[in-house]
C-alpha cells in the first residue's frame, strides 16, 4: 500500500480492465517507455464490467469498424492463448429474424469472415443437442465464435509490460482530481501521489463520465444492467472434456443468449425494460456485496425470460436438478449511437478516452488507440467512434439516457440501416420548419437538426413521373418513391432544399491560411471568392474527411461541411491551429442557414429575385460572393452536390423562412419543388458518383483508390502528403467504381434493392479481395432515377475494374444480381461532360 | 404433516454496511436482498420434510411490500404457499412481530388444522432479537428446542440436535412443537427455472395488519468495528503452492 506514484509519465492510463490494460501494452509495444496504469480496484479483477463480462465474441456485424475491431481483438486473444474457439449460432423463431440472418450472411461476406452458414434447425439440433429445434425456423453458424478469458488477458498484456520494463501498475489507487493547464492535460492527482503526465487515456468502464469530468471533458456514456443468471450443474455438461464444448445459442427474437460454462449454463438477456443507472450510484469497492459492477438481481424483470429460454432448451431448463446458483444485474456500458468512445477528447488535448468498450472489442480498442496516440491514427478507421462526434447536446445526461433506453431493446434487434430514433426527437429546426411542415416534410434526424427527408405534398409528382413502389417491404421501409419523384422533377426544372444542418467554421487571422493549407490537400491560397472542394487526410493518407472551404477574405476562410461529422471535422481544424492566436476557429453553424437551389432552370428562379449577375460568365462554377435577394445580403455559393447547375445560399438563420419564401415564390412559375435530403444525399450525389464521408471515403482507402486524384499536389505541407505522394506512385490496390444492377428480380420474382454494404461478387458468388486483404462491397446504393438504374458504389480490385464488365454480382439476402460495371473512377455516370453544373 | 415456516426480508451482507444520516437505518441503496440465512436453512428443511411425508408447507413473512420475493424464492424451492404479513417497512419488535404471526397461526389452524411444526430461524440476519420463535412456542405452549442443527421427525415426534460445546445436546419433543435452526441445519438448495415458474403461480395471501405501539424505542444505528475485507496474497503461481498448503492446513481443510 505504500508505493508512492511516480513524479511523471507519459501516458496515465487509468482503469485495468481489459481495455485499459490493452492500451497500455500497446503503447509500450510501440515504443513508449514510461507508462503507468492505475486502478482504484485490486487486480486482477478491478471491479469493473471486465470481471462480469460472459466473455464470449460473436464475429460478425453489420458495422465495419466494430467487426474490424473484434477480428483484431480475436487475433490477440489467441496470441495470447486464452481464446477457445465453440462456435456460435444465431437462432430464429421468425420469418423476420431469418432475413435478418441473410443479412448476417451478406455483412460476413463483405467483411471477409468464413465460415459461415446458415443452418436448417435439424443441422442446429445436431450441434446444439439440448435445444428444442420444432421452435426454430434455422440460424445463421460461426464456427469461429468462442470465449476468451478477459481477466487473464489483462494479466498476460500487464505482466508483458512490466517485463520489458515500459510499464509500471498501481492497483488500489484512486484518481481524485486532474491537472488542466491552457486545455491541456498536465497531471493526474492520486491517492499514491501526484502523476505528471504528457497524455492519459480514461479507460474505466462505467466510470469513465466521472474521470472525464475532473478534466472537464466528457464521455457520454451510462451504466445500464444486463441480466444474467448461471444454472447447474448440468449432467450432459458434467461430460465436457473442456469449459466449453458446445456452441454458443443467441436466441436472438428473444433478445437472449444461453452458453455453457463448464457443468453451467450461462443465460444472458438483453429482453428487459431497460434499467439505466448514473455513474454516481455505483458503490465504491467496499460497499458493494459482489463488486461494484454486479448489482443485486431484481428476478421480476427476469422472470418472463425463463419461459424463453425454456422453450428453447427444456431439456437444461425445464430440468428441475438444475439450480438457479447465480444471478446479477451486471453493469455494460451504453452510448447514445451504440458505438464505443475512442480517440482524444475535444475538450482536452492530451487526454484519451477509450470507453464503452466490450470484451469482444478490447484488445483492438487497445492497440487502435495506441497506434493513435503514438501515429497520429489507427490501422482500423475509427470514425464511428470518435469521442469527438458528439455535438453538445448528445452530451447531456437526458439525451444519453433516453437514446440508450430506446437502444436496449434493440441490443439483439432488427435494425434497418436507414431506422430513425423516435427519442428526444425535435432539438434543432431550421427556419423553415414551418414551411415545410405545410409541404407535409417527413424529418429524419441529423446532429439533432430535423431535416426534411421528403415531402409528401410532392406525392402527386410520383404518378406523374410514372415511379414505381418497392414492393419488399425492408428495401421500403424509411424510403418513398416521392424522393424519386423529386429528384426527376429538380432535373427537369428546379429543386429547393433545406441544408441547415451543415456544420459551418469560420477560420480567420494572419494564420488562416497557413493553418488551413498544413489541414487539406487542396491549395487553399486561392483567389478570394473562391470555393474548394478538398478531402482532409490522415497521416497514412487515407481520408479522414471531405468538405468545401469558401475564401471569403485574405484572412478568411468559411468551412461547411456535414452535420453529422461535424464536431469531428471541428476538431480536425482546431489541432492545426496555432498556438501563437493568430487564427482563430469560430462554430457559426447555428449563425448561418443555407438553401440549395439547384436545376435547369434555378438560374431563371435566381435571376428574378436579385439584380447581380447570376449569368455564367458573370457568376462561374466554383465562385462565391454576396448577392442582394430583395432586402438581404445573401452569400451565394456556385457549386452542387446534385449534380445540377445552381447554388448554395447562406443567410442569418433569422432570415432563413424569408429567403425560402421569396425563392420559393419566384419559382413556382418555372416549377420548382421542395427537395429533401434523399435526393441531396442519395439520388442527386449518386447519379453524379459523388463520394460520401463514412460511405466511400474512409481512412482505409487513398485518394487515388478513390478516383479523385489531382494533376499536382501542393508544395505546402499538409497532414498525410508524405503518404499521398508515395501512393501516387503506386499501383492502386482497389479502384472506386460506379456499378448499375442488371436484374432486380429475386427468386420469389419480388424486385430487391440492395440498401448498402452488400458483398460484390463474380456471378458465382466468389467474393472479391484486392491486394491489401479489403473485400468489395457496396459502399452506397440508391437510385439513379434520370438514369433508370440502381447505382451502386464499390472499390474493384484492378481486374475487376474494368468499365462495361459483366462479370460481377452484388449479394443480397442470400441471393445474387448481376450488375455492370459503368464507370471507374470518378467520371459521374449521369451528365459525364457535367454540362449542367457548367452551363 | 403441515408445517409453517417464517422468514425474514434482510439486507444482503457482503459490502461494507452504511448507515443512512440519520442512524435510523442501513442505507439499502446498493444491498439486494435475501431470506435470513438460518431461515433459508428452515426452508429448505420444510420443504424436505413434505417431499418426505407428505402434507402441506406455508411460508409466512412480515416486512414490507417487496418482501414478496422472498416469499416466492422460498416457493420456488418447494414450499406451497405463502403469507405475506405486509408492513409499511418499520421495523416491529419481536413482541409485535409475534403477536402479528401468533394470529396467523390461530387462524389458519382453524381453518387447515393444527401445524405439527413451526421453524423459525434462531435469530434474524439484521436486528437478531432471537425472540420470536420462543415467543409463539411460550404463548401456544407448545415445546420449543433452540439453536438447531439437524431436526428429524418420526412418529408423532421430532428429534432435535443442538450443538454445545464439545458435542451436541439432543432433544425429542412431542409434536406439535416449535423448533428454532441454525445455518449449517442442511444445505439449501438452488431453485430450478421450472420451479421459479411455479412460483409465480402459487398463492400468496397478503394482509396488512396494524403495528402496535412499539415497546422499543431505538435511539440509533451504530456499525460495529469491522476487519472489513481483507485478502492476503499467498503468491502467484506454482509458487504461491506450498503457502496455500499451509493456510488449508492452519484452517483444518486439509
Amino acid at each position: 500500500m505504500s508505493t508512492n506514484a511516480p513524479a511523471a509519465a507519459r501516458a496515465v492510463v487509468i482503469g485495468c480492465g481489459i481495455v485499459g490494460s490493452s492500451v497500455a501494452y500497446h503503447l509500450t509495444r510501440l515504443g513508449w517507455a514510461d507508462v503507468v496504469l492505475l486502478d482504484k480496484g485490486p487486480l486482477p479483477n478491478p471491479g469493473g464490467s471486465t470481471g462480469h463480462a460472459s466473455n464470449f465474441i460473436f464475429l460478425v456485424d453489420h458495422s465495419k469498424e466494430m467487426t474490424q475491431l473484434t477480428l483484431e481483438s480475436v487475433r490477440q486473444y489467441r496470441e495470447m492463448d486464452v481464446f477457445t474457439e465453440c462456435g456460435g449460432i444465431e437462432v430464429a423463431r421468425t420469418e423476420e429474424r431469418m432475413e435478418e440472418l441473410r443479412r448476417r450472411m451478406a455483412s460476413a461476406k463483405s467483411w471477409g469472415i468464413e465460415p459461415v452458414s446458415l443452418l436448417t434447425p435439424a443441422e442446429i439440433k445436431e450441434l446444439v443437442p439440448f435445444v428444442d429445434e420444432s421452435i426454430l425456423l434455422g440460424g445463421f453458424h460461426t464456427p469461429g465464435v468462442g470465449v476468451v478469458d478477459s481477466l487473464r488477458a489483462g494479466t498476460i498484456m500487464r505482466e508483458r509490460a512490466v517485463d520489458a520494463g515500459a510499464l509500471q501498475v498501481l492497483p488500489n489507487t484512486e484518481v481524485q482530481g486532474m491537472g488542466v493547464e491552457r486545455g491541456r492535460i498536465r497531471t493526474v492527482e492520486t491517492s499514491r501521489g501526484t502523476i505528471e503526465a504528457e497524455t492519459v487515456v480514461v479507460a474505466c468502464g462505467v466510470w469513465s463520465p466521472l474521470i472525464a469530468r475532473m478534466a472537464g471533458a466528457h464521455i457520454p456514456l451510462t451504466p445500464m444492467v444486463h441480466q444474467m443468471i448461471d444454472v447447474g450443474p448440468v449432467p450432459r455438461f458434467e461430460r465436457s472434456p473442456r469449459a466449453i464444448e458446445f456452441p454458443i445459442v443467441r436466441d436472438m427474437d428473444v433478445f437472449m443468449y444461453e452458453r455453457q460454462d463448464g457443468t453451467s449454463l450461462e443465460i444472458g438477456s438483453y429482453a428487459h425494460r431497460s434499467i439505466v443507472h448514473d455513474p454516481e450510484e455505483i458503490p465504491s469497492i467496499e460497499q458493494a456485496a459482489l463488486s461494484p459492477t454486479e448489482f443485486p438481481f431484481t428476478q421480476a424483470d427476469f422472470d418472463p425470460q425463463m419461459v424463453d429460454a425454456l422453450d428453447l432448451m427444456p431439456e437444461i431448463v425445464g430440468d428441475e436438478s438444475v439450480g438457479v446458483k447465480y444471478a446479477i444485474n451486471g453493469l455494460i456500458s451504453l452510448t447514445p449511437d451504440g458505438m464505443p468512445i475512442l480517440g482524444e477528447t475535444p475538450e482536452v488535448r492530451g487526454l484519451w478516452s477509450a470507453a464503452a468498450v466490450w470484451v469482444k472489442e478490447g484488445p483492438g480498442v487497445g492497440k487502435s488507440i495506441a497506434e493513435w496516440m503514438v501515429h497520429g491514427e489507427s490501422h482500423i478507421d475509427l470514425h464511428s467512434s470518435d469521442v469527438a462526434r458528439f455535438h453538445d447536446h448528445q452530451k447531456t445526461r437526458a439525451h444519453v439516457k433516453a437514446r440508450t433506453t430506446e437502444a436496449f431493446p434493440k441490443t439483439y434487434g432488427i435494425i434497418h440501416p436507414a431506422e430513425q430514433w423516435s427519442s428526444d426527437r425535435g432539438l434543432r429546426y431550421s427556419p423553415m420548419r414551418e414551411r415545410e411542415r405545410e409541404l407535409g416534410a417527413v424529418f429524419y434526424e441529423v446532429a439533432g437538426w430535423e431535416r426534411p427527408h421528403w415531402y409528401e405534398a410532392n406525392a402527386p409528382l410520383v404518378e406523374r413521373y410514372g415511379v414505381k413502389p418497392r414492393k419488399a417491404e425492408w428495401d421500403a421501409r424509411w424510403w418513398s418513391p416521392i424522393i424519386n419523384a423529386e429528384h426527376l422533377a429538380m432535373r427537369e426544372h428546379a429543386g429547393l432544399f433545406d441544408l441547415s444542418a451543415f456544420a459551418i467554421f469560420d477560420v480567420q487571422g494572419p494564420g488562416a491560411l497557413d493553418a488551413l493549407q498544413r489541414s487539406v490537400l487542396a491549395q487553399m491560397d486561392v483567389a478570394v471568392g473562391r470555393v474548394v472542394y478538398t478531402p482532409v487526410l490522415a497521416p497514412g493518407g487515407g481520408f479522414r474527411s471531405d468538405l468545401t472551404i469558401m475564401r471569403l477574405g485574405d484572412d478568411e476562410f468559411r468551412i461547411v461541411t456535414g452535420g453529422a461529422h461535424g464536431m469531428a471535422d471541428r476538431k480536425l481544424f482546431s489541432d492545426q491551429l496555432p498556438d501563437d492566436g493568430s487564427a482563430t476557429l469560430v462554430d457559426v453553424t447555428t449563425a448561418w442557414t443555407t438553401i440549395g437551389l439547384w436545376g435547369p432552370r434555378a438560374r431563371d428562379i435566381l435571376s428574378t429575385v436579385t439584380s447581380d449577375d447570376v449569368s455564367h460568365a458573370g457568376f462561374p462554377f466554383g465562385t462565391c460572393r454576396v448577392i442582394e435577394i430583395g432586402s438581404q445580403l445573401v452569400l451565394a455559393s456556385r457549386i452542387s452536390y446534385v449534380g445540377d447547375l445552381g447554388w448554395e445560399l447562406y443567410v442569418p438563420i433569422e432570415q432563413g423562412a424569408r429567403l425560402w419564401d421569396v425563392v420559393w415564390e419566384a419559382g413556382q412559375p418555372h416549377g420548382l419543388t421542395a427537395c429533401g435530403i434523399g435526393v441531396y444525399g442519395t439520388t442527386g450525389r449518386l447519379e453524379k458518383s459523388y463520394r460520401a464521408f463514412a460511405a466511400e471515403l474512409e481512412s482505409e482507402y487513398t485518394v487515388v483508390e478513390a478516383g479523385m486524384t489531382r494533376p499536382t499536389v501542393k508544395e505546402q505541407d499538409f497532414v498525410g502528403r508524405e503518404a499521398h505522394l508515395r501512393h501516387r506512385e503506386e499501383e492502386p490496390a482497389a479502384i472506386l467504381c460506379t456499378l448499375t444492377v442488371d436484374d432486380h428480380t429475386s427468386r420469389s420474382g419480388v424486385e430487391r434493392f440492395p440498401l448498402g454494404r452488400e458483398p460484390i461478387t463474380l456471378r458465382d458468388g466468389t467474393p472479391l479481395t484486392d491486394a491489401k486483404g479489403r473485400r468489395s462491397y457496396v459502399t452506397s446504393a440508391g437510385a439513379g432515377p434520370s438514369l433508370g438504374r440502381y447505382i451502386l458504389m464499390a472499390y474493384l480490385p484492378p481486374e475487376q475494374a474494368v468499365e462495361g464488365s459483366t462479370e460481377l454480382a452484388v449479394e443480397y439476402m442470400d441471393e445474387r444480381y448481376p450488375v455492370t460495371v459503368d464507370v471507374v473512377g470518378s467520371a459521374p455516370i449521369f451528365d459525364p461532360e457535367n454540362t449542367r453544373i457548367r452551363s | 404433516m403441515r408445517i409453517l415456516v417464517a422468514v425474514k426480508r434482510v439486507p444482503m451482507t457482503g459490502g461494507r454496511i452504511v448507515l443512512t444520516e440519520d442512524e435510523q437505518a442501513i442505507e439499502t441503496r446498493h444491498l439486494g436482498f435475501t431470506i435470513s440465512p438460518h431461515e433459508e436453512c428452515g426452508v429448505e428443511e420444510a420443504v424436505r420434510l413434505i417431499e418426505a411425508n407428505g402434507g402441506e408447507s406455508v411460508v409466512l413473512t412480515l416486512g414490507p411490500g417487496e418482501a414478496e420475493e422472498q416469499l416466492r424464492d422460498a416457493m420456488a424451492i418447494g414450499i406451497d404457499r405463502a403469507v405475506h404479513l405486509v408492513t409499511d417497512g418499520e421495523e416491529w419488535d419481536p413482541q409485535a412481530t409475534a403477536g402479528a404471526i401468533l394470529e396467523v397461526i390461530r387462524e389458519d389452524e382453524a381453518a387447515n388444522g393444527r401445524f405439527d411444526l413451526l421453524l423459525f430461524g434462531n435469530e434474524s440476519a439484521d436486528t437478531g432479537g432471537y425472540q420470536v420463535g420462543i415467543r409463539i412456542a411460550h404463548a401456544l405452549g407448545r415445546p420449543i428446542a433452540t439453536g438447531l442443527k439437524a431436526v428429524t421427525v418420526d412418529d408423532g415426534t421430532v428429534r432435535c440436535e443442538q450443538e454445545v460445546a464439545g458435542g451436541r445436546d439432543v432433544y425429542v419433543l412431542p409434536l406439535p412443537a416449535v423448533v428454532t435452526v441454525k445455518e449449517g441445519l442442511n444445505l439449501p438448495r438452488y431453485p430450478s427455472v421450472p420451479g421459479r415458474l411455479r412460483a409465480q403461480r402459487k398463492p400468496l395471501e397478503s394482509r396488512s395488519p396494524v403495528r402496535p405501539e412499539p415497546r422499543l424505542e431505538r435511539l440509533r444505528l451504530v456499525v460495529p468495528e469491522g476487519e472489513g475485507k481483507q485478502a492476503e496474497i499467498l503468491g502467484e503461481g506454482a509458487a504461491a503452492a506450498p503457502r496455500v498448503v499451509e493456510v488449508l492446513q492452519q484452517i483444518g481443510v486439509v
